[in-house]
């Protein structure tokens, strides 16, 4: 919402520092996003008269000007070009030196060999409008030399509010006045209307109350009004004003409106528009020629019938949305947009004005199913002040007779079939102090809401507060502690510490998990990535989301891993080589199953993926060969790290089927997660990608017990073993184990060898064996025996021997 | 005799393995050597009383002058091996001034760790984390929130939804329902996770954002409590002096509803582009419980009451470190995420 500075100070008659209203409106109200000055550009620009006007002597169109300028100088020679310059006249005048609007600094110049000092000004020059056709006759009498911004009331400011949905009285100058009377001190009065062609004779209709109607039936200056649809529109005013004459508005009412940033568009136009930006209330002129009947008749819609609006598309009613018609068709779609046929026009005489209450919902339904908004629908849509309308309808017909002429012969009609009185909410002082920690005196509750229109009677110890109609959001008691607070300001309240009780949540056991796993990864070397979990399927099982913004993220990801390889692809992009990534991330799918959230409902759960690519460690320049790039190995270790931290009951085995890979499995064989060589678009300069995906368990963590260090000296051995083609590492570490027993503490690979001396189909393992006693030091002789048992173990159940020499 | 001599000849030359040794091994050569009771050198030197006078004076005089080469050329090493360790030396022309030998190292992405740190403050004031599903019911997301049918306050809660009433949540906000439905106050909380909103990617909106949001109920909690926790906070998170300042806001779910702002640090207050020449930065939105909120979870709103807020870790990383751009932080550019990279905490 858009306000200015002249039009607040016209309602609170006193002068505003723009600065300061908008401080006061950001701390007890609602935000300002910013203030913006309007036409402080002009501050070089002075009043100057014109003393005598000569022809140029090369120039038929041109004059030569001697002008008062008020400098100490006295008068200056200005060449000037316009037909109306006038001596004896006052204009703007910009001098050397001085700046234009647009930022063109004024030079002393010959034109057609005649030196101008400075210029006088049109209005276009000075971005006071399009008029260019002659300079701008002021009607002052200040003096020559004085500032044009200080004369003319040009200057002015935008204030900017971001006006919760939850506060429409904030959507009109008198609303944002009454908070700046409020928090400085004053009284909100409408300013009186400048009188033009308006002839009022005592007895005027306008002066009369509205006829109140009760029913939804009846007659205003020859026109039938029937409210059909109360529910859609509870409250409706309707008036009369015949031989209006439609044309240009006002230069006031064109300055009130181009402050905000509303281009004119006719007298009544603008009429309405500045109603709805003084008091809120959307208003809708119409062409009484052009209705049938002539009929107002506010009903629901037929099913599909149509009406073009004002934006001339074609439109298909439901009977969702009330509908103002004439007697036969609609003419407005009711509180959005009226049609192109209804419009005032200059060929208008007579018009009907539509002051009307639109029920909030409806019109938000209306808006939504037609993907049509309007300055009314907005409004509507928050809710206006049902018991400020007939006060104004009536300084609408004031206004438009005002600045278009014409006459009400009748007084409006309204139609309000369940009248509704202000509500009464009772409010306890010591409600307040309990829920603001703060006593606050009764008498200091009272002028705080008195002072933004409640009104307040003590009863029983409580308060009786009367809500004003333009304040729908206030229901219930604490509303009003809210009131009481923010006119108090918040930043009065302290905000000292003060002692609390523990709650009863204990902390998520999740977000313990999810900080394991990240430390696991991190410390080994991978960078947390966050991705959106947005994308294209990536599977049958896929949650598609109904309304996506685009096709490609159509669905939920089932898997961390493809959204993680597509960041390598961009780090590949930016010639990022070394690549190792991890996320921990909600994933998604179709469920088969009855949940909480209803049958087929889709599942989520949290998922760990990791993606490694690049040297296996940074390169040094002692290195005497070129660092190797990450393989297999590499991942089956992260994926070991990964599991261990997110599912720690489970192993990692090899998976079956093609392509070296690994699998998570849990005790009762479920597999949980995979690792793998991955397919990415990559360049050639890059290294082969891994990555692998665990699903995280949320299970607490067992605790690590002690295990006593060894006080024995160890015995080692290395054996190097032949192992027939099917032959494991894993089944020969197996039968080692048990073949040897607790004595054997460690064994570790350390090499493997297929080539010369090795038989064809076979490989040699290198192990180094560590064994020992907790309680003895080992001798040498026993060691010797338990490895030829073990030996003897393998040769028997595997067929491996030990490779000799 | 001639078998110490003998040994006083090999022992010499032996010496020749000082100049090469490096820290420990010139400690093991001097314990083999010079070692109180089983050095090579000690034994010998201790055998000598129990030599004839000629001999004694023979192999003496060798083993003496011997323990003194010994231990002049220890001396020697030892002085050349500290020296190797200063800066820029050149002892026996090693370039101290090359890279040392690095490894890779990993971290957790910025926004990881400004909810751990929230997380963490939060945590001294008393609150666990709690948290909940990200698809939600249109109850658990709008309703229970005392969000009206057909408000224009969900205007600003545009949703991505997933079949019938079910859709992304789109604030953390359902778990402040959640809690109240599962335990009994008193209730403090702060639940971190992500929320999504349909709104296009652009520099200031993702479609999906991390949220923190804090609840905290019992008997007897006012505004005051609430504005203390919340000013603590940003004292705690972002400096001692932090000056904090509360105005006027909406949520369905508060009332009285406030933002809680934190004066510029870019500017001190003076205003600058970064907070839009107010010299205040909006770090959460916040308020008291509204108490239709606590009625629908079944909890009594004339004894108890409480406050609530939200806060975007992406915005108070962005305000705090710089980034000028939201997409980076999900880009994952490895230059990037190395900058911030902090091991786990
Ligand atoms: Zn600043």
């Amino acid at each position: 919402m858009i306000v200015s500075r002249r039009w607040l100070e016209a309602l609170l008659g006193q002068a505003l520092d723009a600065g300061e209203a908008a401080a006061q409106l950001t701390m007890h109200a609602a935000a300002v996003d910013a203030v913006v000055p309007l036409h402080q550009d002009l501050g070089d620009i002075v009043i100057a008269r014109v003393l005598e006007v000569r022809k140029h002597p090369n120039a038929d169109r041109l004059t030569l000007c001697r002008v008062d300028v008020g400098g100490p100088d006295g008068p200056v020679e200005v060449v000037c070009g316009a037909p109306n310059v006038q001596a004896g006249k006052v204009y703007p005048y910009a001098p050397v030196g001085g700046t234009l609007p647009g930022g063109v600094r004024l030079e002393r110049k010959a034109i057609r060999g005649v030196e101008s000092n400075g210029m006088l000004c049109s209005a276009k020059e000075l971005g006071l409008g399009q008029d260019h056709s002659g300079i701008l006759e002021l009607a002052t009498d200040a003096a020559p030399g004085t500032r044009f911004v200080d004369v003319v009331p040009v200057a002015d400011h935008q204030i900017v509010i971001d006006v919760p949905a939850s506060r429409p009285d904030l959507l009109c100058h008198k609303g944002v006045a009454r908070e700046l009377a409020a928090s400085l001190g004053g009284v909100v009065k409408l300013p009186e209307i400048p009188s033009g062609q308006a002839v009022r004779r005592s007895g005027d209709a306008t002066d009369r109350p509205p006829v109140r109607l009760t029913g939804g039936e009846g007659t205003v200056d020859g026109v039938r009004v029937s409210l059909e649809d109360a529910e859609g529109c509870p409250r409706y005013i309707a008036a009369v004003i015949r031989g209006v004459r439609v044309g240009p508005s006002p230069a006031w009412l064109v300055g009130r409106l181009g402050a905000v940033g509303q281009r004119p568009i006719n007298n009544v136009v603008d009429a309405t528009n500045y109603i709805l930006l003084e008091l809120n209330q959307p208003l809708h002129a119409f062409d009484l020629a052009k209705l049938r009947g002539p009929a107002v008749v506010i009903r629901r819609a037929k099913p599909n019938e149509k009406i073009v609006t004002l934006d001339g598309v074609a439109r298909a009613l439901t009977p969702e949305m009330t509908a103002i018609c004439d007697a036969e068709r609609p003419t407005i779609v009711a509180g959005v947009m009226g049609s192109a046929e209804s419009e005032v026009t200059t060929a208008t005489t007579d018009l009907v004005l539509e002051c009307a209450y639109f029920q909030p919902t409806r019109i938000r339904r209306t808006r939504r199913a037609l993907q049509l908004s309007s300055e009314s629908s907005y409004r509507f849509e928050r809710g206006i002040d049902l018991l400020g309308m007939p006060d104004a309808a009536r300084r609408a017909i004031e206004l438009i007779r005002a600045v278009a002429g014409g006459e009400l012969r009748e007084p409006p009609l309204d139609s309000w079939p369940q009248p509704v009185q202000e509500a009464t909410i009772f409010l306890r002082p010591e409600r307040v102090a309990r829920l603001l920690g703060v006593g606050i005196e009764r008498a200091e509750i009272e002028r705080l809401l008195t002072s933004v229109g409640f009104f307040v009677a003590p009863k029983d110890g409580r308060l009786a507060v009367q809500v004003p109609g333009w304040r729908p959001d206030v229901t219930r008691e604490v509303d009003l502690i809210e009131e009481v607070a923010r006119l108090k300001g918040y930043d009065a309240f302290p905000d000292e510490l003060r002692p609390y009780r523990p709650g009863t949540v204990p902390d998520a056991v999740l977000e313990e998990a999810k900080a394991r796993v990240r430390e696991q990864l991190a410390r080994a070397g991978l960078y947390e990535a966050r991705t959106i979990p947005l994308g294209p399927a990536d599977g049958p099982e896929a949650v598609a989301i109904q309304n996506p913004l685009s096709a490609d993220e159509a669905h939920l990801r089932r898997r961390l891993l493809p959204g993680l390889a597509r960041r390598v692809e961009h780090n590949w992009a930016n010639r990022n080589r070394d690549v190792r990534l991890f996320e921990v991330g909600t994933v998604f799918r179709m469920g088969k199953g009855e949940g909480e959230k209803g049958k087929g409902a889709p599942e989520e759960w949290h998922s760990v993926a990791g993606v490694i690519t690049g040297s296996q460690r940074p390169p040094h320049w002692s290195d005497s060969a070129k660092v190797p790039d990450m393989d297999i190995w590499d991942l089956k270790r992260h994926f070991e790290l990964a599991v261990e931290a997110a599912a720690p009951g489970c192993t990692v085995q090899a998976a079956t089927g093609t392509g070296a890979g690994w699998v998570a499995v849990q005790r009762g064989g479920e597999v949980v997660g995979q690792a793998g060589s991955l397919e990415a678009d990559s360049p050639v300069w890059a290294a082969p990608l891994f990555g692998f995906e665990v699903r995280l368990e949320t299970a607490l963590r067992d605790v690590a017990p002690y295990r006593p260090l060894p006080t024995q000296p160890p015995v080692e051995r290395d054996v190097a073993l032949l192992l027939p083609a099917g032959v494991t590492a894993a089944a020969v570490a197996a039968v080692l184990a048990r073949a040897m027993g607790p004595l054997l503490e460690r064994l570790e690979v350390f090499d493997e060898y297929r080539g010369a001396g090795v038989p064809a189909g076979q490989r040699s393992v290198a192990w180094h064996c560590t064994f020992r006693d907790p309680t003895r030091t080992l001798r040498e002789r026993e060691v010797d025996e338990l490895l030829a048992r073990g030996l003897k173990a393998l040769e028997d159940e595997l067929g491996v021997r030990r490779r000799e020499g | 005799m001639r078998d110490l001599l003998a040994a006083l000849t090999e022992l010499r030359e032996r010496l020749q393995e000082i100049p090469q040794a490096d820290e420990r091994r010139l400690s093991d050569l001097k314990t083999e050597i010079l070692g109180r009771k089983a050095g090579a050198l000690t034994q010998i030197l201790a055998a000598l009383p129990r030599l004839e006078p000629a001999a004694r004076k023979q192999v003496g005089g060798a083993a003496n002058a011997l323990k003194r080469d010994y231990e002049t050329a220890f001396a020697a090493r030892e002085r050349e091996l500290k020296h190797a360790g200063d800066a820029g030396g050149a002892g026996a022309g090693v370039d101290l001034t090359m890279p040392g030998r690095a490894r890779w190292v990993g971290g957790l992405h910025l926004v990881t760790q400004v909810v751990d740190e929230i997380c963490e403050i939060f945590h001294e004031l008393g609150f666990t984390r709690a948290v909940g599903p990200e698809i939600e019911t249109e109850r658990y997301n709008f309703y229970a929130l005392n969000f009206p049918k057909d408000h224009p306050a969900l205007d600003a809660q545009d949703s991505f939804y997933v079949g019938g009433d079910l859709l992304l949540r789109t604030h953390t906000s359902p778990v402040q329902i959640r809690t109240l439905e599962s335990y009994p106050p008193p209730i403090r909380v702060v639940i971190p996770g992500k929320a999504y909103r349909r709104d296009p990617f652009d520099a200031s909106h993702a479609p999906v954002f991390e949220q923190i949001e804090g609840l905290a109920v019992d008997d007897g909690i006012s505004f005051v409590d609430f504005k203390a926790t919340l000013a603590t906070f940003a004292r705690k998170f972002f400096a001692p002096d932090t000056r904090v300042r509360f105005r006027p806001s909406f949520f369905p779910f508060t009332e009285p509803s406030a933002e809680m702002d934190v004066q510029c640090r870019i500017c001190q207050g003076a205003g600058c582009p970064t907070c839009k020449q107010t010299g205040w930065m909006e770090i959460l939105g916040s308020g008291m419980v509204h108490p239709a909120v606590l009625e629908n979870c079944g909890v009594d709103s004339e004894k108890y009451t409480g406050f609530a807020w939200g806060m975007g870790p992406e915005r108070i990383a962005m305000t705090r470190h710089g980034i000028p751009d939201i997409r980076l932080l999900f880009e994952s550019d490895v230059r990037f995420l190395a900058q911030f990279a902090r091991g786990p905490r």
